[in-house]
């Protein structure tokens, strides 16, 4: 899509199971994506695409019975060799300094980054000490600045506040803080809004917009919302059965989907067509992962299907559909008008 | 035109909670206003929205009006084929013989259904509740029901875990209109679903709605969603309305600071509609409530009685209300 030198992470053919009694749960199958130095990437898919699991995957945090069974994943971060995550041995420095340091993750709920039982202050200057060679006083400056930061009130009497005395909204600006407080080269944000109410997720959806732009961060935003996407991200990626099926910059995609599911989950959104028309629907529904359809994974869902020709081999690979475009889809060019 | 006759006139409608100190000897300390002073009316075979955000008091204004809660004070005028009745006032025996007419749909299709019974047994259990069917007129009457859905009736056999989200969605609103009833409160009905199988049940509780006369109250969060599926929105704020108005002109023109504000902070999946949220602060707690308007802390549009006088939700020449000083002279 970009040239290298424009590259933060790369993702090749990924592919995360989960080995349960009841056979192989293929939860990413192939996935590839790229995300560019300094722009918000989106992952958008239903629920049980394997969003979340490409995102542990990428820290290297899935735990037995999961495990990464193949592809790359690649991180280049600035003036420095490229780090081979999928390589790295399980204990060395080198994936801890990625973890935490390098890339950062926040999660759909603040309460799984935060500690109950220490104060907000101590939860960040931990965080920092960790990572970055600083004394206590330092990371402490620092704590309070990224609390002003990310535009919380009084943020020198907030330290010393424990996670149950904030609502929803400010922990959620706390962890915020918290990962950003290392300078990561990539914010992982896992459905960071979804537990929020609207305002709130406004609030903090621009909060993570001003950010990026004034730090040139990269995040990957992972999301089931087009809203959020079109908000907020730069490029996104649609997710569909643990494979991206199609990869573009926002707008382009928006506008103008190419791969049949893209097209489908816009068409459904409720608020793109007002009044009481009928809502075009995707029929059929998401199948297990342990019965992932031969051929094109979509195909018995989708309106283009060509018998003989998407039910059968492979799934398609993620190609060059249009300059700037990718797509999985045999067809991406003959339903395109 | 003589407009239609109410299904339901709900007026001055009132849930206070009491919030009691810790400890033994407890004690009243306080009061949460969850739902206060609430009026509005809903025509036969219309869809009203409900939305605001957490813990604004819809939910809990859904159960009340339902008697699911026992209101503090109000009335809710229910009509019936030959009379009217307040829900708010009748003793419980008159009541269980009208908990057929209104029903609800709740949010989480995964908890709401009860895991050890069969599909069959949870949505015929509401006629052999109230002992209005049996044998083979209720197996027909479920087997009717669940292919009006969209399910099969061969799925009565089967438990909740064998089904998708959306599927157990429809078991849930299966469950609701078997008691054939007049209203209908979808209480976040489809909030847990993703959004293609979300556009399949709101395609068939529109149908349902068109098919069986049905009136519904639709709460919910997503303005999206209530766009789409109703004609008229009643905005909740701290317990009260403070707008009430046909869906168009609230997400055209809203009135209301508050109704403004909550509707410039939806995402639109268009990157050029520019989502353009301006409030500072959070919403206000309703156990303590600032005197006069409950949102002048917050309002860019706060002037002289904001934090004093409480605005009335009250109407304006063209039939929209709304709560705010800005459009009514104290
Ligand atoms: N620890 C685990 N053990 C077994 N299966 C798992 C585990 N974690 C995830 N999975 C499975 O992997 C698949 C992908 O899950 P994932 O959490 O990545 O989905 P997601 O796209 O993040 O969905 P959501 O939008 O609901 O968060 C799912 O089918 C899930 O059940
Ligand atoms: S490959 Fe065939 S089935 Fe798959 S999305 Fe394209 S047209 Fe549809
Ligand atoms: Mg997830």
């Amino acid at each position: 899509m970009a040239d290298n030198g424009d590259i933060l992470l790369e993702v090749r053919g990924l592919r995360t199971s989960f080995f349960l009694d009841e056979g192989e749960v293929r939860a990413v199958d192939g996935a590839t994506f790229s995300i560019r130095r300094g722009r918000i990437l989106a992952i958008v898919g239903e629920s049980g695409c394997g969003k979340s699991v490409t995102a542990y995957s990428v820290l290297r945090l899935i735990q037995p019975p999961g495990r990464i069974v193949g592809g790359r994943i690649v991180l280049y971060p600035r003036g420095r060799p490229p780090i081979d995550i999928t390589a790295l041995g399980e204990k060395s420095e080198t994936l801890y300094d990625v973890r935490g340091g390098r890339i950062s993750m926040i999660f759909q709920e603040p309460m799984t980054s935060l500690s109950p039982v220490h104060s907000v202050g101590n939860q960040i200057c931990e965080a920092v000490l960790l990572h970055q060679p600083v004394a206590r006083r330092e990371a402490e400056a620092r704590a309070v600045a990224m609390l002003g930061r990310v535009g919380i009130p009084g943020p020198e009497e907030r330290l010393r506040q424990y996670p149950h005395e904030l609502s929803g909204g400010m922990r959620q600006r706390v962890v915020i803080a918290m990962a950003l407080a290392c300078n990561p080269e990539l914010l992982i944000a896992d459905e960071p809004t979804t537990a929020l109410d609207m305002t709130i997720q406004a609030q903090v959806l621009a909060l993570i917009r001003t950010l990026q732009s004034d730090l040139g961060t990269s995040v990957l935003l992972i999301t089931h919302d087009l809203g959020v996407v079109a908000q907020t991200a730069a490029d996104v990626a649609v997710m569909y059965l643990g494979r991206i099926v199609e990869e573009a910059p926002v707008r382009a995609l928006l506008k103008d989907p190419r791969h049949p599911y893209a097209m489908g989950l816009l068409q459904s959104l409720p608020s793109l067509s007002q009044g009481r028309a009928r809502l075009p629907s995707i029929p059929g529904s998401v199948p297990a992962l342990t019965e992932i359809p031969p051929g094109c994974p979509f195909h018995p869902r989708c309106p283009y299907m060509q018998a003989g020709r998407c039910d059968t081999g492979g799934p398609p690979d993620l190609r060059e559909v249009a300059p700037d475009r990718l797509a999985a889809c045999l067809r991406a060019e003959e339903i395109h008008t | 035109m003589k407009p239609a006759q109410p299904l339901l006139r709900v007026t001055a409608l009132s849930k206070h909670f009491p919030i009691h100190s810790r400890g033994f000897f407890s004690r009243q300390v306080g009061t949460v206003r969850a739902v206060d002073d609430v009026s509005f009316d809903v025509a036969p075979g219309e869809t009203l929205g409900l939305v605001g955000e957490s813990g604004c008091g819809k939910t809990t204004a859904a159960r009340t009006i339902l008697r699911a809660l026992r209101p503090t004070s109000g009335r809710v005028e229910f009509a019936l084929a030959d009379r009217c009745v307040d829900l708010a006032a009748l003793p419980e025996r008159a009541l269980k013989a009208l908990r057929p007419r209104m029903q609800m749909i709740f949010q989480d299709p995964f908890s709401s259904l009860n895991p050890r019974m069969t599909v069959g047994a949870i949505v015929g259990e509401p006629l052999v509740i109230h002992r209005m069917a049996r044998g083979r007129e209720l197996e027909d009457r479920v087997v009717d029901v669940l292919r009006r859905v969209g399910l099969k009736g061969e799925h009565r056999s089967r438990y909740p875990h064998a089904f998708s989200g959306g599927q157990r969605q429809r078991i849930g609103i299966a469950r609701a209109l078997i008691m054939n009833p007049a209203l209908v409160v979808c209480d976040e009905a489809v909030s847990a679903l993703d959004v293609s199988v979300q556009a399949q049940v709101i395609n068939l509780l529109e149908d349902l709605q068109d098919e069986l006369k049905l009136t519904y109250i639709f709460v919910a969060h997503d303005l999206g969603v209530v766009r789409h599926i109703s004609r008229r929105v009643a905005v909740m704020y701290a317990g009260r309305i403070v707008e009430l108005a046909p869906t168009e002109a609230v997400f055209k023109g809203a009135l209301h600071p508050y109704t403004r504000a909550l509707v410039s902070a939806v995402p639109y999946p268009d990157p050029d509609v520019r989502m353009n949220f301006r409030l500072a602060g959070e919403v206000a707690d309703p156990a303590h409530l600032p005197q006069g308007c409950a949102f002048h802390p917050r309002c860019p549009d706060r002037h002289a009685p904001c934090d004093k006088v409480r605005p009335d939700l009250r109407p304006l020449a063209d039939g929209r209300r709304v709560a705010c000083h800005l459009h009514h002279k104290p």
